[in-house]
């Protein structure tokens, strides 16, 4: 009752209700008002950070979807970064809840559709690329000359290899997966220390495949269903040692009596 | 600093923005992706402002405060360039910001809660302490602010828009009408009743 009759002096008299009123006017706006603005205008695209496998990433985004992945520390050096690549400004803007739970779900390699990407930037043939690459399960690899053949290019292994080398979507869309025929890891975005620790922690067992590429059996058969896989293949990888067949090439493995899994598809050579 | 201070203070910085906003949209006129982003970092203090007083939230009116900068530019780009140079920015900017609020208020039903005047520490959001103010003071302030700002954002809403236009916002009485699109004989009468009704409730016993 005191304080309301206080209130009630206080805006009784017309002037101390019209100053109260305009007192109202001084407001800070929150400091994601302005970020909002240029993203929602296209002005600008969005990033927010992320912690992953490989420690801190940056995601940028536009109205259509997650344009780039890029593995940085600070956000200042991700801005550089960006402005570099494409020639235009990023700004610091937390996504829509819809974008960040599906980014946040495939980085963590759950089962989840994909978020939308904006890849206007990517050429065709690197988009052919990096949608063969999404296709290899969590845990499997596949090497460069069977995504040229999945692609319909497969005399293209080198340029495969340089598409995936300019991948602006890592982790999200998985160029992690596509390793060298000679069981090497080969070049990855982030570098191959990163790409040895993505694949450890997807599971795949990165010391056989080495060893199988230095002894020349990258290819695995089982003797029961006498079908021949990549070794990360599920099929292979539920194969039971003492039915376990190595095979140097798809040639040596139909000339002795196998046929191609049609699930993980061996290319013919390489 | 003393309430009389403080007001003319902000009459001054209104009416300097006003000789600013001629030059900005002259400006705009000539390079919209250029300078949009002054435009909405000069603005967003008022949009966001006029937009937290009429829907008393403060997610709300940060929605509604992007919402209207994103359908302004939109709206820029097919202007022709003279129709940009001699666009009164401010008042255009309330026009849209209020009609996003209609809108909204019409389709969600929902009326502003006076729980949202209050940030996560539970101090009045918006509402900065004067220079030279003792704590219990601007605590009253404060508490007198929230009060204030809840019995506006219970107005009906053809009062509301009014009385923050007029004295929140400080718009002339031809600027409210512009931006209502009302006459001003109209605007000027929603304006007075307005305040008749947030006087008496605000002199309400019991509150
Ligand atoms: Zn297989």
């Amino acid at each position: 009752m005191e304080r309301s009759r206080d209130q009630g002096e206080r805006f009784d008299d017309a002037k101390g209700l019209t100053v109260a009123l305009r007192e109202l006017g001084v407001v800070t706006p929150p400091p994601s008002l302005v970020p909002g603005v240029l993203v929602g205008t296209g002005l600008a695209d969005g990033y927010w950070p992320e912690e992953t496998a490989i420690g801190r990433v940056f995601v940028a985004y536009g109205a259509a979807g997650v344009v780039a992945v890029q593995h940085e520390e600070a956000a200042s050096a991700f801005d550089a970064w960006f402005r570099g690549r494409f020639g235009r400004r990023a700004v610091a803007a937390p996504p829509r809840a819809t974008l960040a739970r599906s980014v946040r779900a495939r980085l963590a390699g759950e089962r989840a559709a994909p978020p939308p990407f904006d890849l206007r930037a990517v050429r065709p043939f690197q988009r052919a690329v990096l949608e063969a690459a999404a296709t290899i399960p969590r845990g499997e690899v596949r090497p460069y000359a069977w995504i040229a053949r999945e692609i319909g290019r497969p005399g293209a292994v080198r340029a495969v290899g340089t598409a995936l080398a300019h991948n602006p979507v890592p982790l999200l869309m998985p160029c992690h997966r596509v390793v060298r025929a000679d069981g090497r890891l080969g070049e990855y975005v982030f570098g191959t220390g990163a790409k040895r620790a993505l694949l450890t922690a997807e599971g795949v067992d990165i010391a056989g495949i080495e060893q199988r590429g230095r002894t020349g059996q990258p290819l695995s058969g089982s003797d029961t269903t006498r079908i021949f896989c990549y070794p990360t293949c599920r099929h292979a990888r539920r194969t039971a040692p003492e039915h376990l067949v190595r095979f140097a090439s798809a040639p040596v493995a139909r000339a002795a009596g196998y046929r191609p899994c049609l699930v993980c598809r061996p290319v013919e050579a390489g | 600093m003393s309430a009389a201070t403080k007001v003319e203070r902000t009459r001054i910085t209104v009416a300097s923005s006003d000789a600013e906003g001629a030059e900005l949209a002259a400006r705009l006129a000539l390079d919209l992706d250029g300078v949009f982003e002054e435009v909405v970092v000069a603005y967003q203090s008022r949009i966001y402002g006029f937009a937290l007083r009429l829907l008393a939230n403060p997610a709300d009116a940060e929605e509604i405060a992007q919402d209207a900068f994103v359908r302004a530019y939109r709206a820029l780009q097919g202007y022709p360039v003279e129709r940009i140079a001699t666009l009164r920015l401010r008042p255009w900017l309330y026009q849209i910001a209020v009609n996003l609020a209609r809108n909204r208020h019409r389709h969600r039903g929902r009326r502003p809660s006076e729980l949202a005047l209050v940030d996560e520490n539970g101090r009045e959001r918006a509402f900065p302490a004067g220079e030279g103010d003792d704590p219990m003071a601007a605590l009253e302030r404060a508490e007198g602010a929230a009060a204030l700002a809840g019995t506006i954002a219970a107005l009906p809403a053809r009062y509301r828009a009014a009385v923050v236009l007029r004295h929140v916002e400080g718009l002339s009485y031809a600027e409210v009408a512009a931006v209502l699109d009302q006459p001003v004989g109209t605007a000027k009468a929603n304006v007075h009743r307005g305040v008749t009704l947030l006087r008496a409730a605000l002199a309400e016993p019991g509150r």
